[in-house]
């Protein structure tokens, strides 16, 4: 591995974590109600929503109520995507007359967008218009992220609640998300974007000349069914635009994904420069990192936040490091061909299999383990590509079950369930009644933990082994052997994790891939959703303990080693042997 | 669970026409006046200012006179229009690291450039036989730009050192010396030789 690729991993942790403290005050005095420096600008917006809506701010909710609120709102947001993809084609600001997306796809794209996946089964600039791209998708992608924030804040009240039912009021929750945070950042970032490149405009698509126009030769069936040999000149190039930058900004910031355009954020006008690339993967990671301090300063000892963001690193550096050294590697059955693969002052080198030069294989590494810790999964290179053990790292971080980092919201109320199994693990051994941050953790809230750290690994196994068996699985595969399997296993830890990245080899805008993601996304999101609110209320409703010598201190660096372990074990048992017979079998091929 | 409806609606058509409509809407309002160029595409224009092209989109070249971009995995040119609407987007190969037909395409290409060029026996640079991960990679490596001047100086007729100095002019090095990859945009690289080989003509 070079000098410089430490550097840049260097540069990248260290600004990621000197933004944590910051963004994660401000994000506390957002949900707290205090004054944040944005009521003036913001205020009177967040005021007259509740006023047309008829919502009394400072009423509260128990947890059902809440988890009413979330779903209804959910499910409205989906329907409002799958009507807007029907009926695209007779709506406005549709400059390029695309037609209405199909009923599957259109569904699967729906759940997509809501679930905070961003799957993505379609190409953006042939199949859905600016209409949908803005009022469908960029949408969605402000509000499921605003969504799991408020979950995750309603859980941080169930853990400092009294004897209440109260664990605040989703609206507001989501409204200040909303219009306080993803917002105003989104807003930064998007014209921080455009200035170094990416599209942001309603005109129509453009068509240029090409400097060196292209003959070829194209196969054709004639009306008699025969097929002939035709000769085609190629003089133009078209160039697709639309309101990119504006919905690039919150699919990081907000950890959705859902590119633009067909390759995501590979695509030069969705990020041209390492400059825009620097600040991508930066927004990826940034609110769900920055979201641990603010769990922190919501329970009144930030030492609980950093002990998390601590268990976070360790899982996350590592992973990092290793996905960039096995791409710097290359592909050892390349030298035979006389091909240079070395890094220099004048390439990247490594594998440069779908990767972009303006990248290199640094650059994609580190995007590539950051987007799948974070349950973002937009891609900067082409992930089916990667050598076997640089296809690993965003494997297995998805299959930990996106708490590394995780979504924005959904990735700290992930790992606070890892910690209540690791807290009860440790009450086991030593033989005393778990208690995390005063609360005494029994039967119930084990349960629901269980259920948060164990359904979506089901989901992932269960899908990946019916996929296998099935013609209208398998016959989606592009590679062959073991790298076919891994397609698949890929394709359920993404969509059954929320995370929407892919080995895009895989053709899955298919009825089968498209109507099983979707159910499995929906499940993925919803059935943890509500199991965690059920947590806070129940967490909410219990008395405070005061802390004793009996209480397993939650905010050092034995417990932040303790919740790694119990993280890493589970993850480890329940996918060994799916990644022994993907990547690891492939790893072998490759090198022995 | 009724009284949630109200709530729901409102709010979701509030935030629909803040985030979806006057949040875009005002972004491209402010671009279209402080960063207009970028914001519609960063086209090129020729000398007789026809635009030629997006300075970040890559376009295919074959002939031996230019410089060739990287191996687009989309056959045979991404965001081409045969007749009328937009058909091949751009995309990666998907090639798996251990699958035969990554081999033989590697192959291929090694094979293109050496026949292109036999008096070049240094390896290729990796770059240059593989396909980019978008189909639309405006960049190669300047080892790779190296790599074809001696082809493209005969094609032209021109001074090899003349056309390395060119490669060298147009080399980005890493954004402040640490982030990307060093790289030459192939279309700014191809447009400056067309350039440059006018001047010399005029000259003769």
């Amino acid at each position: 591995m070079t000098p410089n690729a430490w550097i840049q991993m260097g540069v990248f942790l260290l600004v990621l974590v000197a933004l944590v403290k910051p963004l994660g005050a401000f994000m506390a005095r957002v949900y707290e109600g205090r004054p944040c420096g944005l009521d003036k600008p913001v205020g009177w917006m967040e005021r007259l929503t509740y006023r047309l809506a008829g919502i009394k701010p400072d009423q509260p909710m128990n947890w059902k109520t809440y988890a009413i609120a979330v779903l209804l709102f959910n499910l409205l947001g989906g329907l409002v995507v799958y009507g807007l993809q029907r009926l695209q084609g007779s709506l406005p600001l549709n400059p390029e007359h695309l037609g209405a997306v199909s009923p599957d796809l259109a569904w699967n794209t729906a759940i997509s967008f809501i679930s905070n996946t961003d799957w993505q089964s379609y190409n953006g600039e042939t199949t859905v218009s600016y209409l949908t791209q803005m009022l469908g998708l960029t949408v969605q992608n402000f509000v499921s992220a605003a969504t799991g924030m408020a979950v995750l804040v309603a859980l941080i009240r169930g853990i400092r609640g009294k004897q209440t039912e109260n664990i605040g009021n989703f609206w507001v929750d989501l409204v200040r998300s909303t219009l306080y945070i993803l917002l105003p950042l989104s807003f930064i970032l998007a014209l921080a974007l455009v200035s170094q490149g990416v599209v942001q405009t309603l005109a129509p698509y453009k068509k240029v000349s090409l400097i060196q126009p292209i003959r070829y030769t194209q196969s054709t069936t004639n009306a008699a069914g025969k097929s002939v040999n035709q000769t085609v000149w190629v003089k133009h190039q078209i160039l697709p635009l639309g309101p990119a930058a504006s919905q690039i900004a919150i699919k990081q910031l907000g950890t959705n994904g859902g590119g633009f355009f067909g390759v995501n954020s590979a695509h030069p006008f969705e990020n041209p420069n390492p400059i825009s690339n620097f600040l991508e993967v930066l927004a990826i990671l940034l609110i769900p990192a920055a979201l641990c301090y603010t769990f922190g300063r919501m329970v009144g000892d930030t030492r609980q936040g950093w002990a998390i963001f601590a268990a976070m690193m360790i899982i996350f550096v590592p992973l990092m490091v290793g996905c960039v050294w096995a791409e710097h590697a290359g592909n050892p059955k390349f030298a035979a061909l006389g091909v240079n693969q070395s890094p220099s002052a004048l390439m990247s080198g490594g594998n440069m299999e779908g990767k972009e030069t303006r990248f290199g294989v640094t650059d994609s590494a580190i995007w590539a383990a950051a987007t799948t810790a974070a349950s973002n999964g937009s891609v900067n290179s082409m992930h089916d590509s990667y050598t076997p053990l640089g296809g690993l790292v965003p494997m297995w971080l998805m299959e930990l079950g996106e708490v590394i980092f995780g979504g924005v919201g959904s990735g700290l109320y992930g790992m606070l369930m890892f910690v209540i199994v690791a807290v009860f693990i440790a009450g086991l051994m030593v033989g005393r009644t778990p208690e995390y941050l005063g609360k005494k953790i029994e039967a119930f809230e084990m349960k629901m933990a269980t259920i948060c750290v164990l359904v979506p690994p089901a989901m992932v196994l269960m899908m990946t082994a019916i996929a296998c068996v099935t013609v209208m699985g398998t016959s989606a595969i592009e590679n062959p052997g073991a790298h076919g399997f891994s397609e698949i296993l890929y394709w359920a830890s993404s969509v059954g994790n929320n995370n929407g990245s892919a080995f895009a080899g895989l053709s899955t805008n298919t009825v089968f891939y498209n109507i099983a993601g979707g159910i499995v996304m929906w499940i993925s999101r919803y059935f943890l959703i509500v199991p965690t609110l059920a947590l806070a209320g129940a967490l909410a409703r219990k008395k405070q303990i005061p802390v004793s010598s009996g209480t397993l201190p939650t905010h050092d660096a034995l417990f932040a080693g303790w919740l790694v372990a119990t993280v890493v074990l589970i993850g480890a048992l329940t996918f060994l042997p799916a990644l022994a017979l993907g990547p690891i079998v492939e790893y072998l091929h490759l090198w022995h | 669970m009724w009284s949630q409806c109200r709530p729901a609606i409102v709010v979701l058509i509030l935030l629909s026409a803040v985030t979806g409509l006057a949040y875009p809407l005002l972004v491209t309002g402010i671009v279209a006046v402080v960063f207009s160029w970028q914001a519609n595409g960063s086209v090129l224009k020729n000398g007789a200012g026809k635009p030629v092209g997006s300075r970040l989109i890559g376009q295919y070249f074959s002939e031996p006179k230019y410089f060739w971009p990287r191996p687009s995995a989309t056959s045979p040119v991404p965001y081409t229009s045969y007749n009328g609407p937009l058909e091949d987007c751009g995309s990666g190969s998907n090639l798996g690291p251990t699958n035969p037909a990554l081999f033989a395409a590697v192959q291929r290409r090694v094979a293109r450039l050496r026949a292109a060029d036999p008096a070049e026996k240094g390896p290729v640079p990796v770059d240059m036989v593989t396909s980019s991960a978008s189909g639309l990679d405006p960049d190669i490596s300047p080892a790779g730009a190296y790599y074809q001047v001696a082809r493209v100086a005969k094609a032209r007729g021109l001074p090899v050192a003349e056309v390395k100095t060119l490669v060298k002019h147009f080399i980005r090095g890493r954004d402040f010396g640490i982030l990307g990859a060093p790289r030459v945009n192939v279309l700014e690289l191809n447009l400056a030789l067309n350039r440059l080989s006018l001047d010399n003509q005029s000259k003769d």
